[in-house]
């Protein structure tokens, strides 16, 4: 299972963009796609992704995985079509030519929600006994 | 303040920059890296020490490294072919990693080293994922696991450069269905040059051999259609990427 090196990739990854940033306090959410042809489970790299955020910015950070459906065009006859699982990457209309992969790798940072700027300063209730 | 950031960053950036590297290294002292990936079992170690005898026969500069979760085993057994042999032991790590596989090569890799064999760790799924920075790589299934292997594991066998079938003397035994093997691995990886090899019928070795050379003299090798998307991450564009980081503001 390599999903906990792609966790901790991810994590390194966020953690040196909050870095270059400056005042990031906490991360919320981590976009990632997930091309149905990465050679990702995205529910093991879930679970590898809570684990591996311990003791991180990114502690309690959701993942959201958006799954990309691999899609493939046939350079010969022009025809798209969706590769499915297995994939087929040979033209199911023409049987021949040359198949361009169009989507279906993607293993991708897409994006993060993050707190920034200083933490707003408490508001201080009135004690009563000031009054 | 909550913001949403687009990163917009390949999450293997890192492995794809150290292979991008290393590939460049070894292309400037003349070595060609060949990575090797099957299921345990399948016979890599085995067809491995047969390629790098008949290398030194031909007097070809050889050097193999093999990856094992542990036991220095395959070591031992490459090394008997005289060839110089690194055993890696991963502690447990699933795949190399191009930058892990780098360390390793620094101070052991022999200077006129002209194919280095990397013997990944036996496993069909996770190695698949890592460019290591070669130039060939090679995936092996033994005509024991079925004919359907390609289509079980699409990624490893998706992005081969070439496929080797092992153990070919015991075909007829386990009524292996090579039409089928192939029809499967067409499906997969259009195009892609399916070798049949046995160590003990002595098939294919000198082909794989010549195969290695080819990649070595600057043949270009297959493009697997897994490797043709234009973004995303894909081995093609082994560089590292770091995209402008736009931020808007939510609240």
């Amino acid at each position: 299972m390599h999903e906990m090196s792609i966790a901790l990739a991810v994590i390194d990854q966020v953690e040196e963009a909050a870095e270059r940033a400056g005042d990031v306090t906490a991360v919320r959410s981590v976009r990632l796609q997930v091309g149905e042809l990465a050679g990702v489970v995205p529910d093991a790299l879930s679970f590898s992704f809570e684990l591996a955020c311990a003791g991180t910015l990114l502690e309690g950070a959701a993942l959201v995985t958006e799954t990309v459906p691999g899609r493939a065009r046939c350079e010969t006859c022009a025809h798209e079509w969706a590769v499915g699982m297995p994939p087929r990457l040979t033209c199911p209309r023409c049987e021949g030519g040359t198949t361009d992969l169009l989507a279906g790798r993607e293993l991708r940072i897409a994006g993060v929600d993050w707190e920034d700027g200083p933490a707003p300063a408490p508001t201080r209730e009135p004690i009563s006994e000031e009054r | 303040m909550c913001r949403t950031v687009d990163l917009n960053q390949a999450v293997l950036a890192r492995n794809d920059g150290a292979a991008h590297t290393l590939r460049a290294e070894l292309a400037a002292r003349g070595t060609t890296l060949v990575n090797l990936l099957s299921s345990p079992g399948s016979g890599k170690t085995a067809l491995l020490e047969h390629e790098l005898s008949l290398a030194r026969e031909r007097s070809v500069p050889v050097a193999a490294l093999t990856a094992d979760l542990a036991t220095e085993n395959d070591a031992a057994r490459l090394a008997r072919s005289g060839a110089s042999v690194k055993q890696v032991l991963t502690d447990g790590l699933c795949h190399l990693e191009a930058g892990m596989l780098a360390r390793h090569l620094e101070g052991w890799l022999p200077e006129s080293t002209r194919l280095l064999f990397v013997e990944n760790v036996g496993n069909l799924v996770c190695p698949a994922s890592y460019d290591l920075g070669e130039t060939l790589r090679v995936v092996l299934a033994s005509v024991t696991e079925g004919e359907d292997k390609p289509l079980k594991y699409p990624t490893a066998f998706g992005l081969a450069h070439l496929v080797v079938v092992t153990k070919t003397d015991i075909a007829e035994a386990v009524d292996f269905d090579e039409t089928a093997f192939r029809a499967n691995v067409e499906q997969v990886n259009p195009g892609v040059e399916v070798l049949l090899t046995s160590v003990r019928g002595r098939q294919g070795l000198g082909t794989l051999l010549d195969r290695a050379l080819a990649a070595a003299d600057g043949a270009a090798p297959h493009r697997p259609v897994m490797a043709r998307q234009g973004h995303g991450h894909g081995h093609d564009h082994a560089h590292a990427e770091h995209a402008g980081v736009t931020v808007a503001s939510r609240s």
